[in-house]
């Protein structure tokens, strides 16, 4: 019998599809994982609506279960339980060491408007792009050190 | 509620596809990617809008006969032209703010839309403040202006007008479509018309 910690700890071995450098469990959008009569039943919230990385996260997930042993059912939960601060404390720190600036929290955000570079910290950045490679990145610019940046967004 | 909702999601999906025309031709390499991002939102918010009404929202999107679609006339527009595609972003990302933070008491999907449609707004007012004053702006806007308020119930309208700043006028309404829906339905269900029934995608 698949125990619950089990299948949260498989699951924080899964890759973000699209940001390797943290795992479905570090970007927050497991919310909770049941385990009853053999079953694994997982909600899942996704991060953006049109993200192509959904399916495949749903995918891994499933192939994770079934590699304990069990049967998973996945179930998309699409209210308005996710938001960046979802995203760990440990999640947030892999994102800036691999030069993704983190997204600010959000009351942060939302009154500050700073932006720091991920790569010298400075907070003397611009925006060149509110959109990006993804729809959850933008492009800033660091006028410290001249180095061009992604930026998850605060949503 | 489940008409409303058609006519959301179907917006949201035919939007999606006209802003995606720019992707490879727009003026800007940045704006080249802003186009497609937000297309892909677009698209996205369709897809999770229709999963509401049904259990196959390819389906409800490309296998419906033209005349069954509830998208507002202004989404229909091919508008190749820079001032008038900004133009219409900008009043339908007007208009469409003012629908869904109406629906999200009730429907917290539409709280998750509003999170994501914010830096559409952005996108749209950074380019209404540059353009604001131009003269070709300005008459795209007056164009296009009983297209932006059909996007929106009667009740909803005076809201809009305040917004953009022009008076209530006869509307463009929903449930008409323009000349123009047809080559890009021919275009959008080509695809799944052309494949043997039972394919699997």
């Amino acid at each position: 019998m698949v125990s619950e910690a089990a299948v949260w700890e498989a699951f924080g071995e899964i890759a973000d599809p699209e940001i390797p450098v943290i795992s479905l469990v570090d970007l927050g959008v497991i919310r909770s994982v049941d385990v009853s009569n053999g079953r694994v039943h997982v909600e899942f919230t996704p991060t953006f609506l049109g993200c192509p990385a959904l399916e495949v996260m749903k995918k891994a997930m499933e192939e994770k279960v079934a590699e304990l042993g069990a049967e998973a059912d996945v179930e998309v939960v699409n209210d308005d339980s996710w938001s960046t601060d979802k995203i760990t404390a440990a999640g947030r720190e892999k994102l800036r060491a691999a030069g993704f600036a983190p997204p600010a929290p959000r009351l942060v955000q939302l009154q500050s408007h700073v932006h720091r570079c991920p790569y010298c910290g400075s907070t003397q950045t611009k925006l060149e792009n509110i959109f990006g490679p993804t729809p959850c990145r933008s492009l800033r610019y660091c006028e410290s050190c001249r180095q061009p940046f992604e930026q998850f967004k605060t949503i | 509620m489940n008409a409303q909702l058609l006519g959301l999601a179907d917006d949201e999906l035919v939007i999606g596809w006209r802003d995606s025309e720019w992707t490879g031709i727009a003026p800007l390499l940045e704006e080249d990617v802003a186009f497609s991002s937000i297309a892909q939102n677009e698209i996205g918010h369709a897809r999770a809008v229709y999963e509401l009404l049904t259990d196959d929202a390819d389906a409800l999107a490309f296998d419906r006969a033209l005349g069954e679609y509830r998208c507002a006339p202004l989404v229909e527009l091919r508008l190749l032209d820079w001032a008038h595609a900004i133009a219409r972003r900008w009043l339908y990302e007007t208009a469409d703010e003012i629908r869904i933070t109406a629906l999200m008491s009730e429907l917290p999907l539409a709280a998750k839309i509003n999170r994501e449609e914010a830096y559409h707004r952005m996108h749209a007012e950074m380019w209404h403040e540059r353009l604001r004053n131009e003269p070709r702006f300005q008459d795209a806007v007056k164009e296009l202006w009983p297209y932006a308020l059909g996007v929106l119930p009667a009740e909803q309208r005076d809201a809009l007008s305040a917004r953009v700043g022009l008076p209530v006028v006869d509307a463009v309404e929903r449930g008409t479509h323009t000349d123009e829906l047809a080559g890009l339905w021919e275009e959008m269900t080509m695809v799944r018309r052309s494949a043997p029934v039972g394919t699997q995608w």
